[in-house]
Parts: C-alpha cells; sequence; structure tokens
C-alpha cells in the first residue's frame, strides 16, 4: 500500500517538472542564428544538397565521430558478453520454409544495391551513411534467417569494421593537413552542385561510416543469434 | 486535416504503449512496441524530417524488434535445455 | 508542432510508469526504449516551423531564398545520432538480461539481492 502511494506521489512529481517545459513552449517564427548561418553558408562552401548530412558530417562531425566510438564500444561490451568457445557443431533445427529461401535468393541482391544506393547519394537525396548501413545489416540478417547452416565469417567482418573506421579518422586528418581543419571536405573538388561527384570528400565520409555501421549491427546480431553449442 | 491525423495516431500510440507495458505475454509486448515505433515514424515525416523518418522506420520497427526476438529465443532454449 | 511535443511528454510519463512497477526485465528494457521514442520525438518537433519544407535543396527549394523555407536542420542531425546509439544501448541491456537469466533462471527482478543492504 505504501508503495503504490510512493508511486503516486512520483509520477506526480515527474509531471510537475516536466511541466513547466510544456506551458511555455511557443514554437518560433525564424530559424536560430546557428541554423541561419548552417543553412546559408552551408551550399556555398561545402556544395552539398542534402543540409543534415552537411551538418552531420562536417559541421557537426567530431559528434559523429564520438557515436561511432559509442556504437564500437556497445558491440564490444555484446560481443564479450555473448561469446562461446568451442567448436560449431550443427544441432537439429527446422529447415526454413520453401517461400523464406526463394525470397531470400531473389532479395538479397536487390537489398545491398538499394543500401548502397542510399549512402553513395546521402549528399543529394534523404539518407546517407546510417540509413544505408542499416539498410545492408537488414540483408544480411535476412540470410542469416533463411539458411540455418550458414555462419558469417568473423574475420572479414572484423577487418571491414576495423579498416572502415580507421579510413574514417584518415581522412580526418587529410582533411586537418590539406585543408582547413579536421574533417573538411574541401581538400577534393567541390564539383558541380547537384551531381553525383560532388560536395568534396562528404560521399566518401559517408560510405565510410555507412560500411561501419553495417558490419557493426550485423556482429552485434550475429552474437545474439542462438549459438549451436 | 493534419490535426486530424496528428490525434488519432497519437491515441494509437499511446495505447500500444500501455499495452506493452502491462501484457503478460513478452511476444505481444515486443510486438506493440514495434508498432510505437512504426507510428511514431509516420509523425517525423510529418515534421518534415525525411531522414529521422527512414532511420526510425529502419531501426526502430526493424532491429529493435528483431534483437528483442533474438533475446526471447535465447532465453527460451535455456529454459527447455536447463 | 505542439500537439507532437505534448504526445512526446506523455510517452516519456508512459514509459517511466513502466519502468517503474514493472518486475520482468524485458518490460523494465521495454520501458527504456519508449521513453527513448518519446524524448526524440520531443527534440524533432522543437526544430519545426510552422508551413515550412525539408531541409533538401532541389528545384522545388532554391538555393537563395533557403532560410525562409527550410525547417531547421540541426535537432534531425542530433537525432539521427541518437536513435541508432539507442538502438546499440538496448542491446548491450539485453545481453545483460541474458546473463543474469543464466545465473538464476528466472526473469524477476527481486530475486537478484546481492546489492541490497
Amino acid at each position: 500500500m505504501v508503495k503504490k502511494i510512493l508511486l503516486v506521489v512520483l509520477m506526480a512529481f515527474f509531471m510537475l517538472m516536466l511541466l513547466p517545459f510544456a506551458k511555455d513552449f511557443q514554437a518560433f517564427e525564424k530559424l536560430s542564428p546557428t541554423a541561419e548561418k548552417y543553412v546559408q553558408d552551408g551550399p556555398k562552401e561545402l556544395g552539398g544538397a542534402n543540409l543534415v548530412s552537411s551538418v552531420i558530417v562536417t559541421y557537426r562531425g567530431l559528434d559523429t565521430l564520438g557515436e561511432v566510438a559509442v556504437l564500437f564500444i556497445a558491440a564490444a561490451g555484446v560481443g564479450f558478453f555473448l561469446r562461446r568457445e568451442g567448436k560449431n557443431e550443427k544441432a537439429a533445427r527446422r529447415q526454413a520454409s520453401q517461400i523464406l529461401f526463394s525470397g531470400t535468393a531473389f532479395l538479397f541482391p536487390l537489398i545491398l544495391v538499394f543500401g548502397v544506393y542510399i549512402f553513395l547519394h546521402g549528399h543529394l537525396t534523404p539518407g546517407g551513411g546510417f540509413q544505408g548501413g542499416v539498410v545492408i545489416a537488414t540483408a544480411f540478417v535476412l540470410l542469416l534467417l533463411t539458411d540455418v547452416s550458414a555462419s558469417i565469417n568473423n574475420s572479414v567482418l572484423h577487418l571491414v569494421e576495423s579498416l572502415s573506421g580507421a579510413s574514417y579518422v584518415a581522412i580526418g586528418i587529410l582533411g586537418l593537413v590539406l585543408a582547413a581543419g579536421f574533417l573538411d571536405n574541401r581538400f577534393l573538388e567541390l564539383g558541380e552542385f547537384g551531381s553525383l561527384i560532388s560536395a568534396g570528400a562528404i560521399p566518401l565520409i559517408y560510405s565510410f561510416i555507412g560500411l561501419k555501421v553495417g558490419a557493426e549491427l550485423v556482429g552485434i546480431v550475429d552474437n545474439m543469434r542462438e549459438v549451436r553449442s | 486535416m493534419t490535426t486530424v491525423l496528428i490525434i488519432v495516431l497519437g491515441v494509437i500510440m499511446i495505447v500500444a504503449a500501455i499495452l506493452a507495458l502491462v501484457q503478460k505475454s513478452l511476444l505481444s509486448a515486443v510486438i506493440a512496441a514495434g508498432a510505437v515505433s512504426l507510428l511514431a515514424s509516420i509523425l517525423y515525416l510529418v515534421l518534415a524530417a525525411p531522414d529521422v523518418a527512414m532511420t526510425e522506420a529502419a531501426i526502430g520497427s526493424g532491429l529493435t524488434t528483431l534483437v528483442f526476438l533474438f533475446a526471447l529465443n535465447k532465453i527460451r532454449k535455456e529454459d527447455k535445455n536447463g | 508542432m505542439t500537439l507532437i511535443t505534448y504526445l512526446g511528454f506523455i510517452l516519456i510519463l508512459v514509459g517511466l510508469w513502466g519502468m517503474l512497477t514493472n518486475k520482468n526485465i524485458i518490460k523494465i528494457i521495454i520501458g527504456f526504449s519508449i521513453v527513448d521514442t518519446g524524448v526524440h520525438l520531443v527534440m524533432v518537433s522543437i526544430g519545426y516551423l510552422k508551413d515550412r519544407t525539408a531541409p533538401i535543396l532541389d528545384s522545388a527549394v532554391l538555393k537563395a531564398d533557403a532560410v525562409n523555407q527550410v525547417v531547421d536542420p540541426i535537432p534531425s542531425a542530433l537525432v539521427l545520432t541518437a536513435i541508432v546509439i539507442g538502438l546499440a544501448v538496448t542491446a548491450l541491456m539485453l545481453s545483460y538480461a541474458i546473463k543474469l537469466y543464466e545465473k538464476n533462471k528466472t526473469l524477476d527482478i527481486s530475486t537478484f539481492k546481492e546489492l541490497k543492504w
């Protein structure tokens, strides 16, 4: 009984804490000064048409580097807890149905190409590295669900992930040496606004981010799948 | 028109969230949480943020539900073995 | 719009209530995921300006007039990274739950008394 009263009091307290935010909230009329500077100078300086991508990759590039580091630590934690030693002997499991087999054989290359398209065009249309990486991870998870005897080659996965992460930092340092600052994208040609090869190094950086995020998510799902013992 | 859409989706989201936390069967709870994420991605489109909508649809109602189901499978298998 | 901000706050409260009342570890993790969704909704709805469109420049939104036609791009960028981190943290919490289940053979959180004093 005391617990229920305490719970109600606690919920009322939380509601009272959030109430000033909700009451005094007015919608803004025009952009804040920082956003105005990003929207005005972004296409001229960086050459990208997608303003959110140019904010993520160059203007706020250090935050993206921190996010990639947090993702790596979480994937390492999952791998540390759920890793099993021992040989991979095949236990008796149900075969997947015929619909899943034929559907996966048809869909897997399509989904892969779609994911690569999303992160290659990240600077022109909505999309970018994160979305493309997640779509590629979904394609591999579909493969894992269908073929019960498939296993992901762990060394290739680790190689792709480590190389992508290292190349991302290496491009940042190249920007420091050849252009104005860390993760500056102007050391490659800016090109013509709106075409595929444009916006300097933004497509390159985004491709590496997409590969790294995709490889990490595949590693997390592979660790959580049931392990044959 | 958009106000009606937001109110209808909002009511469905809140009901699904309460159902996800009250139900006894873990499987239904996980799927209700996936439905909350899916409706949130529609609301992101109404708010003119297409990048966020794509990411939320792929991760929230795709990979998160998948990871939950793999974990439930592992717990059930342990229960049968040990 | 303010309606979506209120909806986000209600989702945060529902998720918090669910985390406080449930004893099953998986339900607590689901509650955490709902709180996450609510917080992201609040953040993106703050950046919305009335009757404007998405921050992508093409033939519909010209470069010169973009300041008066485009929604704030900064909250979208922040929420994008936050969603991916939310997934990674949820996967880590679930691996904790699996290890705890292996030790005590139950998902009830009140049976873990080692840290109580």
